[in-house]
């Protein structure tokens, strides 16, 4: 009994060595309340400068480097911290040098939310640049907005990062899903006016908005079969099938580029033979090689349809963005990725030069808002105080004897209706170096 | 975390009174350490508790009732829909602020606890593998449930919620990831001593008995189905806690969060922290959140080749889990609890047999005591039967 009041009593001592513990945890709560930095800033009138040093500026993003979606987009990212490299080397932006932080988040939601927290949080970063995928970043769309964070240039052609009232820090930097579908669907009703149109896509808002394009342009019941489906199920026999039984002539896709090969490869495996017409999120040509095999892709995919908007084969911007690629990217196998990469470095210098000689969040916010960049597209940007989205139009590609490249049709959407415009194709200047 | 002071605070309390008053003391202390942390930290701490809703039901299942589930992502991800759906219905309709948290937190509940059920109906008719089987199944097919309805659904995309911001009360004091992580750690604290309650109690003795001896138990009068649907339920009901916690934390919930690899992640930190043992589950849930963060802080300081870093990347914190699980069972086969255990009995100076001592004890009071009422703390059966952490107590006195 003795035994259990001494054990009682030193319990007691380590109880109140607990109470004491807690209690000094909560009196150093308020220099340690996170919100208080956040809330204040700093005194300098400017605004929010996070990830900002006198020599440096600190952007990070969410990349599929594993997973499904890796093979047909790891190289974007390694892109553009080449193109950073280069820009770097020569003197960077206002003096200072751009870092870049890549976090892979295998096209996994769920991983994109902890990544991106990490990013904002722990690496403390002044914007995300180029987060990649529809899901993915929508996942942390309200967190960035809370944050207050630019979330700058998503790659992804869904519309939502064009709600300026809603999320006033993000802006897209594909051609968005509806564009590409209206402008896909226009020309086959222009060169193929009696073909059966229908579509594959991917269970999500990429293709619900794809689809909205073309009925934009085909009408409501203008489609002779709609099949959609999941990333997370590598199987499209079932799609293909109906596909193929509901007598399609030409097949628009709504796939990232895993999946165009995938619906391509199955339906040859089926002898099937149809148009395909990709969006051009998933009909890079170099991509599609490195999954359909050097011997069969050229024949799988001679005629192959697409959409893009950034510079393609013969074009000064193109040559720079080799150069740079043998020279800061080891040789990397050179892609459409690999330009997409590069003309999101190449816009996001191009703000952050506009955002002035000390930038601020808000000043590169207002910078992109402006309207004043002009980027590196067929056309140039359409960014302005009521629009988030980057381009308005996108110009056709086919695919003929193993290269890519535009042809003679570029259309635009404007107030819900998609017409042929002429392309104006924004010229290379000072080097790629904004400013210079 | 706090295992290593448990077992030896207010010995003169016992039973459920002692229980609840640890419960209360170590929320509290794990409300003020929220305090100590900056906002990342503060989410995956929220995070930690999360998972520790669905470990510490999963450790009970398989180290109590001998039940081995597969498929505890599912449940999770049951408990993450349910939410989800509850919490956008009543936005639509105008409710939020707490009754949408807490209503939607008791749909998500109420909807793993029906998964559980059912599961568990099954379960009481399968054995070993068979029943590991067809919980791996249902995890599997968590995608293709979500495809196929993907209207309700929304498909690999998943749902999106509205998020629940900090209380305007509070709102001076604490940041939002820190409010998230109170949250988390209240729904923990509520739902993990619940679980403890069981274990130590009637039901948690038969589970024991129906573990060790299935047989045996009916002879004695267990009702070795009813106690086995009964632990699958509740074990359900903890995982769909967690699930719905995480997406209240993340304000989303989507397939790719509860893919196969995470519900073998949930039974590995199970495994690791200790089974049956709530404070290896709580040990278990930390270091699976925290592992893959510092492994890849790590690789990143180490400044790798690109492409050496970009191959490690989601790759190297399996490994090392796989390696930590082989070294962890080779040392300690009661889990990193054990350990913890091993380190208090060396410093006081006694002697105890560690895993091989629990094992028999508890076959022993299984035997003993089927149909026993609540046990009383000072009484023998109780030591050995509840909890390895109790088990050091008969050693002092």
């Amino acid at each position: 009994m003795s035994q259990q009041s001494s054990t009682l009593r030193s319990a007691a001592r380590r109880t109140g060595g607990l109470i004491a513990a807690s209690a000094l945890a909560v009196s150093l709560a308020a220099c340690s309340t996170p919100s208080a930095p956040a809330a204040g800033g700093d005194d300098e009138p400017a605004g929010d400068t996070t990830g900002v040093t006198d020599t440096t500026v600190t952007v990070g993003t969410h990349m599929p480097l594993t997973g499904p979606a890796a093979a047909g987009y790891s190289s974007i990212s390694a892109a553009t911290n080449a193109y950073f490299d280069y820009l770097n080397d020569q003197g960077g932006v206002n003096g200072r040098t751009i870092e870049y932080i890549v976090k892979d988040d295998g096209y996994n939601p769920a991983n994109s939310q902890t990544v991106v927290r990490e990013l904002v949080q722990q690496d403390e970063v002044f914007a995300i640049l180029n987060g990649l995928g529809t899901a993915t970043h929508q996942s942390v769309l309200d967190f960035l907005d809370q944050n207050s964070v630019p979330d700058l240039f998503v790659a992804s052609g869904s519309t939502a990062w064009n709600q300026p009232e809603t999320y006033p820090n993000t802006f897209g930097f594909n051609a968005d899903y509806v564009v590409e579908g209206a402008a896909l669907g226009q020309y086959a009703a222009d060169e193929f006016p009696d073909a059966a149109v229908c579509m594959l896509g991917q269970d999500d808002d990429f293709g619900d908005e794809f689809l909205e394009g073309l009925e934009m342009a085909l009408g409501a019941d203008g489609l002779t079969e709609v099949q959609r489906y999941s990333v997370s199920n590598q199987d499209v026999t079932a799609q293909i099938g109906a596909l193929q039984a509901a007598g399609c002539d030409i097949v628009t896709l709504a796939t990232i580029n895993g999946f165009t090969a995938l619906a391509v490869g199955t339906a040859a495996q089926l002898g099937w033979f149809p148009q395909w017409f990709g969006s051009s999120s998933g009909a890079d040509y170099p991509t599609l090689v490195g999954y359909l095999g050097e011997d069969m892709a050229p024949k799988l995919l001679q005629g192959f349809t697409g959409t893009n908007y950034l510079p393609m084969a013969d074009d000064e911007w193109v040559d720079l963005f080799r150069e740079i690629n043998t020279e800061y990217n080891g040789d990397a196998p050179f892609d459409g990725n690999t330009i997409f990469g590069m003309s999101v470095g190449y816009v996001f210098a191009e703000a952050l030069a506009a955002a002035g000689e000390n930038p601020t969040r808000e000043a590169l916010v207002e910078a992109v808002q402006s309207g004043d960049l002009v980027g590196n597209g067929i056309l140039p940007l359409a960014f302005g105080p009521d629009s988030h989205a980057a381009y308005l139009g996108v110009g056709i590609t086919t695919v003929d004897q193993g290269v890519q490249d535009y042809i003679d049709a570029t259309y635009e959407v404007r107030d819900g209706s998609v017409s042929a415009v002429d392309p104006q194709p924004v010229p290379l200047s000072g080097a790629g170096v904004p400013g210079a | 975390m706090n295992a290593a002071t448990r077992p030896r605070l207010f010995p003169g309390l016992t039973g459920t009174p002692r229980v609840l008053t640890i419960a209360a003391l170590l929320t509290v202390l794990a409300l003020g350490g929220t305090f100590l942390l900056d906002p990342f930290r503060n989410f995956q701490l929220a995070t930690a508790a999360a998972y520790f809703c669905a470990v510490a039901g999963l450790s009970l299942l398989i180290g109590l009732s001998g039940q081995l589930s597969l498929g505890h992502a599912a449940l999770m991800a049951a408990g993450g829909y349910g939410y989800a759906l509850t919490s956008n219905a009543l936005t639509d309709a105008g409710v939020d602020g707490v009754p949408r948290f807490v209503m939607s937190l008791v749909a998500g509940v109420a909807i793993a606890c029906l998964l559980g059920l059912l599961l568990g109906l099954a379960a009481a008719r399968l054995h070993g593998p068979y029943l590991a089987g067809l919980t791996l199944a249902l995890v599997i097919a968590v995608p293709a449930i979500t495809s196929v309805w993907s209207g309700v659904f929304r498909g690999d995309q998943g749902l999106q919620t509205a998020y629940n911001p900090v209380p305007t009360a509070l709102e001076r004091l604490i940041a939002l990831e820190q409010w998230q992580a109170w949250v988390a750690i209240i729904v923990a604290s509520v739902v993990v001593t619940a679980l403890a309650l069981v274990r130590r109690g009637a039901l948690g003795l038969r589970m024991r008995a129906v573990r060790d001896d299935e047989t045996a138990a009916r002879l004695n009068g267990v009702p070795a189905r009813h106690v086995k649907v009964t632990a699958f339920t509740f074990s359900a009901a903890a995982a769909g806690a967690g699930g719905a916690v995480l997406c209240f934390i993340t304000q989303s919930v989507g397939p790719g969060g509860y893919t196969l690899a995470f519900s073998l992640l949930l039974v590995v930190a199970a495994v690791l922290g200790g089974l049956g043992s709530i404070g290896g589950a709580a040990i278990g849930s930390v270091v699976i959140v925290v592992l893959p963060w510092a492994l890849g802080a790590g690789a990143g300081a180490l400044d790798l080749p690109r492409e050496l870093e970009q191959r490690l990347s989601g790759n190297l914190s399996l490994l090392v889990f796989g390696a930590l699980l082989i070294a962890v069972m080779i040392l300690r086969p009661d889990g990193l609890a054990g350990l913890a255990g091993t380190w208090r009995r060396r410093g006081s100076g006694s002697v105890a047999s560690g895993a091989a001592g629990s094992a028999t004890t508890a076959r022993s009071s299984a035997g003993a005591g089927a149909d026993a009422p609540l046990p009383s703390a000072t009484s023998a059966p109780d030591a050995t039967a509840s909890s390895d952490s109790s088990r050091t107590i008969p050693i002092e006195r």
